[in-house]
């Protein structure tokens, strides 16, 4: 019989949602060629993730180890060598998270096993996949396939297939021996740290006003913050503004930043990369500023503006305070 | 510390129209200014930031054809200290895993503590080749790394996780590394600074230098090859707001009215 294995993501005793992510796409595949859809959770005390996994797949592959309790891309990676080996599925399934990029290139060429990265379509198209990827920072899309036979990995990028409600599988839980030995590392994990609070918390704001690399220079970024000003909201802002150190790290709307959910979310001079829009896309009405008019941003907006901010901001800055009056 | 920093120069895309090329697996890359990859500027500023408190010399090593040198000469200006390009029609078509794979072999022919690149490429974006290259050269590795502390014979690294938090790992010389945006402001380069080092040499080394076969490197030496490109199909898409400034702002204003962003 044929297997998927998806490998669970998890942090701090969650199941993280790319996993689900993973688990729905996996199953539409295994059920189009006649595999069985499976998990591997690797970790310390987590069955209950464990129990929370059975429903999404046939079998639950569960390897505990108190040297698997935070993740570490070196011992993953034992565990994983180990368990691919013997089981052999024909596809793996890793999330293209900050998690996967740091172990599955590394294992996929320990396995000498054909790797396809931050994919956002995957289809069965014979013995082998065809799969899509996004290059050019999301401006085009790329079909790619393997030039080798399988078995292949494949990291899936976060958000990008849903999770398909399916009727529950009876999954079981299988407890599968730890390779791990007290032999040393050559690498460490010491500790989680967080991102220094804001002084303001965006998360919480019914309105957002959100600037990006259109801005140019933080001398303009006063002309964003008036208008942030007139709606009584805060500046938020998408990942280049952070990088060149002109807001704090705190205003962060992305991926890698805050997750956002506010009534309206207005983006200024921002192209919509992917790891900003998976960070608002589910406020409830976007407006988004920008000069180029096939900039990503405006497939998630719901009204779009193609032009200059410095001139266009302004104008609405003044609007709105005189119609507040 | 040597530090070894593997580059790329890349179109620059975020603010170009962007038109598929007629071979329909490209874009057409004519009209397009190139620099280097953004990831790479953060790698190459974070190296040489560890060279000027902890001596030792950087050398930047990158594949591609002659037009890369001008990438590589800003890294020079930067302050790096040697160049090594990699180049050879067979390297045409290199995947992520090629890519890391002729990395590794010229890496092995010089001594290092420490390998940067930038976590992935503005082009293909593969995030891929940095973590690929530590398990050819068999030492360890972190990546999405935005902070660096060096300590004898290993380093912190802070990785950079979702929602704001980082990772702190402990790791051992040497190592690979793959850097993340926002660890530094890389240092502006002026045009007199590339002027300077317009003589400096870049060593070139090709297949037969680097013990690879044809067969190893390029689309016969990669595990994915690209069929077509084609622009994303856009969704339903925004409602555009046209007319003057002062038209557009009355009908945001109408807006705002109407979702609840005026409180």
């Amino acid at each position: 019989m044929k297997e998927i294995i998806v490998i669970a993501e998890h942090r701090r005793g969650e199941l993280r949602d790319v996993t689900w992510e993973m688990l729905s796409k996996g199953r539409q595949l295994a059920e189009g060629m006649g595999a069985d859809i499976e998990v591997a959770l690797l970790g310390k005390g987590v069955n209950q993730l464990a129990e929370a996994l059975k429903p999404k797949a046939k079998r639950v592959l569960l390897i505990e180890d108190a040297r698997l309790e935070a993740f570490n891309a070196e011992t993953y990676n034992k565990v994983l060598t180990q368990l691919i080996t013997e089981r052999k599925p024909f596809l793996t399934l890793i999330g293209h998270s900050a998690t996967g990029m740091d172990f599955a290139p590394r294992l996929a060429a320990h396995l000498k096993m054909p790797l396809a990265t931050d994919c956002i379509g995957i289809e069965v198209k014979d013995e082998t996949f065809s799969l899509t990827r996004q290059i050019y920072g999301g401006k085009v899309n790329a079909e790619v396939s393997f030039t080798k036979k399988g078995p292949f990995m494949v990291t899936v990028r976060p958000g990008a297939f849903p999770v398909v409600e399916k009727e529950a599988l009876a999954g079981e839980i299988v407890s599968i021996p730890s390779p791990l030995t007290d032999e040393g590392l050559a690498r460490r994990f010491l500790e989680y740290v967080e991102a220094a609070a804001g002084e303001v918390d965006i998360t919480q704001a019914d309105v957002l006003v959100s600037v990006g690399r259109g801005i140019k220079e933080v001398a303009n970024i006063p002309i964003v913050k008036e208008l942030a000003d007139a709606l009584g909201a805060p500046l938020a802002c998408s990942r280049p503004v952070v990088d060149k150190k002109w807001l704090p790290k705190g205003c962060q709307v992305g991926t890698s930043g805050k997750t956002v959910k506010p009534k309206v979310y207005i983006a200024v001079g921002i192209s919509g990369a992917f790891q900003h829009i998976a960070g608002m896309k589910g406020a409830g009405t976007i407006i988004a500023i920008n000069k180029d008019p096939k900039a990503p941003i405006f497939s998630v907006a719901q009204y779009g503006i193609v032009g200059d901010l410095f001139k266009i901001v302004p104008v609405i800055k003044n609007k709105i305070k005189a119609m507040k009056k | 510390m040597n530090i070894i920093v593997c580059i790329k120069r890349v179109p620059e895309t975020t603010d170009a129209d962007i038109f598929i090329d007629k071979s329909g697996k490209d874009i057409d890359k004519s009209g397009l200014v190139f620099d280097l990859n953004e990831w790479d500027t953060y790698a190459i500023e974070e190296a040489i930031l560890l060279k000027e408190k902890l001596g030792g010399s950087v050398t930047v090593l990158s594949m591609g054809g002659e037009d890369t040198n001008e990438s590589i000469r800003k890294c020079l200006a930067m302050g790096a200290d040697d160049a090594i390009r990699l180049s050879d029609p067979a390297f045409t078509g290199s995947d992520g895993f090629a890519t890391a794979k002729v990395l590794a072999e010229a890496i092995r022919k010089i001594p290092y503590d420490l390998i940067l690149a930038g976590t992935q490429a503005e082009d293909d974006g593969y995030g891929q080749v940095g973590v690929t290259l530590a398990e050819f050269l068999g030492i360890p590795h972190a990546a999405l790394v935005n902070r660096i502390e060096v300590q004898d014979k290993k380093l912190k690294a802070h990785r950079e996780l979702e929602g704001g938090l980082e990772e702190v790992v402990e790791i051992d010389l040497p190592a690979v590394l793959t850097i993340q945006t926002g660890i530094n402001e890389p240092r502006y380069v002026s045009i007199m600074g590339i002027r300077k080092v317009a003589k400096k040499e870049i060593k070139v080394l090709k297949t037969s230098d680097l013990n690879l076969k044809p067969e190893e490197v390029g689309a016969a030496g990669s595990d994915i090859r690209l069929e077509k490109v084609f622009l994303p199909p856009v969704g339903e898409g925004a409602e555009m707001l046209e007319g003057k400034p002062e038209d557009i702002a009355a009908k945001v204003f109408d807006i705002l009215k109407d979702k609840g962003g005026l409180t």
